[in-house]
């Protein structure tokens, strides 16, 4: 078999056996919250019968291991289980906030990625001068703010003074693709504010670090000018790092975006958590745990696959 | 000139005049602005409503876990989602005189025991059905239910017997009521076709719109009925309300243009956001009130002295001053104000009073381990800050308060009612009674300070039946000194509404029974 697709087979097996550990955490996580579920439901009102009754009916007096094993059994089915607090199908109403959060993740993914790499190769480019210092300067402070803070000033300029974009970013089945662009657009100007510095800084760094390299001398020498340097020469060597920290970072967009949501009132899944995770809805907070895990080593499942795929002694074994 | 000016006033009235253009025009015949503002309300006052359009509503307090059933109805954005596809019996109107709805007249016996209701005929469900007193009785009937979780439970529970008699709905009580049509102006007892029986959740009533959207925790939105009862009401042909629960985007909301009212304005920002060109702040002094919560009958509360030296330790006027910046007046540990009718304001006002606070402190015995106070950002405005302010005016008294912040979102159902001492806030009612019945009652369900005392509902009992008012105050008063002095109700404050209103909506009136018009904000105002 081909190396690379031992390699990229190596790193699946590898994903998915840790998916099933992050479930096991998942599982003993909400477990070992104080207060079993059904106290959590019936809270000051319980009485030990009802109590017991509860307990029965959501199966808490079974063992926890096959507990675990029925939740995963059903979950891999795509059953998710019901929510406590208002009886919902969670997959139907998480579904909804998924596909919400993976819109916004998106749509932030689609600017900041390109543009953090394009500035990135600008600094390099213009190492040490006034444009690489602007960059610099602009995205690290920006990183520097706290989210909630951008997303208020950009409220209040963009909003309400110049009446530009919507303040509150709902989105809801009956919109078009651009009325709903338009209605997130200032939630992805502050995500991309947020994430563009990590990016534009490894990338200016992996390339730097490539530059020292004698090939790229030759490149010089060749008469290629600088920006043809580091696009064609500098830059698909110094992909396996720069492609790390943009997985790590769509990472957070999709994962870590609860802030965001509550300033712009989006529907989206990090809200969703949150409410839930304050009602000790256990079924509900499992299933986004699940999610947010599966994101998460996906993504970094792909970083990896990625910079297998762009080594070329990978590629091309003798 | 004034030809001129009544010229354009008509002009405004039927529409062919933008505002804008009003304000300039008239301006050009000098005319200054503000007065040129009050012109064009009374020119579109007398044009009556500006049908059609899309109201749009920032409303804080609304939850993914919101139901349709007007039963478990109990914040803010499912009230005013009920107010729009719903209708009570009878109303109680901004000036505190109950108006009739669903119900055409009222009568009762001299004893105030049998109640007789003639109901409206010719009232269309928007399904089609037409309401029959029957509907009227099964709703009150699955309300007062042995296992309902309703809200009004403790208000119908007192009813003894109820029969159709023709077009009159006969109810009789167990005691003698005279404030029974008040109680049937409560918001959960909408009238539902089978009284809900067949689906509680379905969002079928009488009201001015139809559920077209229901988002819980995210937006609701409502189409005007086509034929509803009351054409002096729903105006706009679309409205809809977001659930904006963040204090500064819902403000960003209304002065973006989003949305054309938001309620709970931050008293911070209401003298600021009040400078804006586009939008004007609207706050009435209500029945409402911001309370701190312990619970009688669990763990240390139990002690009344300890109780006491709490009611103590807080200081009142700061309160009002630092957290309502003025929109509001000093509570006296009890839930009634001047607002209410009947109310005893002989009753001396309980001020800040650190020595004699620790002198109870002292007594209650107490060992001295810091007493946990929850709140919640969501609990009131200013609820954090309210209670660092006391956590600063205990300790000055060396009783020592930690405060623990809870999430906004599960406060009402986790720590609400449930924890020993939390922040919270009480809407108020139209009548003392009332407010009694739903809060102070021992058998009520929203007892949140546990307050179980048989002497004291007696009391109510009391002043229920007595039709003569000196004794009816003189009953109520010794109640509220009741309360004052050994219940677990601390209240520094009673909060003036605050809402802002985009200057293109008209029809806003302040209305002391709640913020937003009384949550019918929806369904009475329109956009020119």
């Amino acid at each position: 078999m081909h190396p690379v697709l031992t390699l990229v087979a190596q790193r699946l097996a590898l994903g998915i056996l840790l998916l099933f550990a992050a479930s096991a955490l998942i599982f003993v996580g909400t477990q070992i919250l104080p207060g079993d579920v059904a106290q959590s439901i019936l809270g000051q009102s319980a009485t030990p019968e009802s109590l017991a009754n509860l307990r029965k009916e959501l199966g808490l007096n079974e063992p926890a291991l096959s507990r675990y094993f029925s939740w995963l059994g059903n979950a891999l089915q795509g059953d998710l289980g019901t929510a406590l607090t208002n009886g919902r199908d969670i997959a139907e109403s998480l579904g909804k906030r998924f596909a919400n959060t993976m819109f916004l993740a998106g749509s932030a993914a689609i600017i900041s990625v390109p543009l953090a790499i394009f500035l990135g190769l600008l600094a390099v480019r213009y190492k040490d001068r006034w444009p690489d210092k602007l960059i610099s300067a602009v995205t690290l402070t920006s990183i520097s703010i706290p989210e909630f803070l951008i997303g208020y000033v950009l409220m209040y300029f963009i909003s309400v003074k110049l009446g530009w974009f919507s303040s509150v970013a709902m989105i809801n089945d009956g919109m078009s693709f651009f009325e709903k662009l338009n209605a997130i657009a200032l939630p992805v100007m502050v995500l991309v504010m947020v994430v563009l510095a990590h990016m534009m800084r490894m990338t200016r760094a992996a390339i730097l670090n490539v530059m020292q390299s004698a090939y790229i001398e030759t490149a010089e020498l060749k008469g290629l000018s600088g920006f043809q340097v580091i696009a064609k020469h500098a830059f698909p060597n110094a992909i396996s790092p720069i492609v790390n920290v943009v997985m790590l970072n769509l990472a957070y967009l999709v994962v870590g975006v609860v802030v965001v949501e509550v300033v712009f009132v989006y529907p989206g899944m990090g809200q969703y958590l949150v409410d839930h995770v304050s009602k000790r809805d256990v079924p509900v907070v499992q299933a986004c745990g699940l999610i947010f895990a599966a994101v998460y080593i996906g993504l970094n499942m792909l970083a990896d696959i990625i910079s297998i795929l762009a080594n070329p002694r990978l590629r091309h074994p003798k | 000139m004034n030809k001129q000016i009544e010229y354009l006033k008509s002009r405004v009235g039927a529409g062919k005049l933008s505002r804008r253009d009003f304000i300039g025009k008239v301006g050009a015949l000098g005319v200054a602005a503000t007065a040129a503002n009050v012109m064009l309300a009374d020119a579109v006052k007398a044009a009556g409503p500006t049908k059609g359009g899309m109201l749009k509503l920032g409303v804080s307090g609304g939850e993914s876990t919101n139901t349709l059933d007007p039963a478990l109805v109990a914040s803010e954005v499912p009230l005013n989602v009920l107010r729009h596809w719903g209708d009570t019996l009878v109303q109680v109107e901004a000036d505190g005189s109950l108006t009739n709805r669903l119900a055409e007249s009222v009568e009762s016996t001299a004893d105030a025991k049998t109640w007789r209701f003639g109901i409206r005929k010719g009232v269309e469900f928007h399904n089609g059905k037409t309401m029959t007193p029957d509907d009227v009785i099964k709703t009150i009937e699955r309300h007062s239910n042995e296992d309902s979780k309703s809200g009004a439970l403790g208000i119908v529970k007192g009813i003894e017997s109820m029969r159709v008699d023709g077009d009159v709905v006969e109810i009789t009580l167990e005691t003698p009521n005279a404030d029974l049509p008040y109680l049937m102006n409560d918001y959960h007892l909408v009238i539902q076709p089978n009284g809900g029986m067949d689906d509680p959740t379905a969002g079928i009533g009488t009201g001015a719109y139809t559920v077209e959207i229901n988002e819980p925790g995210i937006r609701h939105g409502f189409k005007k009925f086509a034929n509803d009862w009351d054409d002096s009401r729903g105006h706009a042909a679309e409205t809809e309300i977001l659930v904006i629960n963040d204090a500064t985007a819902r403000t960003a909301a209304l002065q973006s243009g989003q949305v054309q009212m938001i309620n709970r304005v931050d008293p911070k920002v209401a003298k600021l956001l009040d400078r804006a060109p586009n939008l004007a702040i609207r706050n009435v002094s209500g029945r409402g009130h911001y309370v701190f919560i312990m619970r009688t009958e669990t763990g240390e509360f139990v002690n009344n002295d300890l109780r006491m030296a709490l009611k103590l330790a807080i200081n009142r006027q700061e309160m009002v001053d630092k957290i309502l910046r003025g929109y509001g007046g000093v509570g006296n540990d009890m839930p009634i104000n001047a607002a209410y009718p009947l109310f005893d304001d002989t009753i001396p006002q309980r001020e800040y009073d650190p020595e004699a606070a620790a002198e109870f402190y002292k007594k209650s015995g107490h060992d001295g381990s810091p007493i946990i106070l929850r709140t919640a950002d969501g609990a009131f405005p200013g609820a954090v800050d309210a209670a660092a302010l006391f956590q600063q005016s205990a300790q000055a008294a060396g009783i020592p308060l930690e405060i623990k912040r809870e999430p906004n979102d599960g406060y009402w159902s986790e720590v609400w009612n449930k924890q020993p001492f939390c922040a919270s806030y009480w809407g108020g009612r139209p009548v003392q009674d009332q407010m009694y019945s739903t809060a102070y009652l021992s058998t009520a369900d929203w007892n949140d300070t546990e307050f179980k005392r048989p002497d004291f509902d007696a009391l109510l009992l009391a002043a229920k039946a007595e039709l003569d008012l000196v004794k009816r105050k003189d009953l109520y008063s010794k109640m509220g000194n009741m309360l004052r002095d050994e219940g677990g109700l601390i209240c520094p404050m009673f909060n003036d509404f605050v809402d802002a209103v985009a200057t293109n909506v008209e029809g806003y009136e302040e209305d002391p029974n709640g913020e937003l018009m009384n949550s019918f904000a929806g369904i009475r105002c329109w956009t020119t």
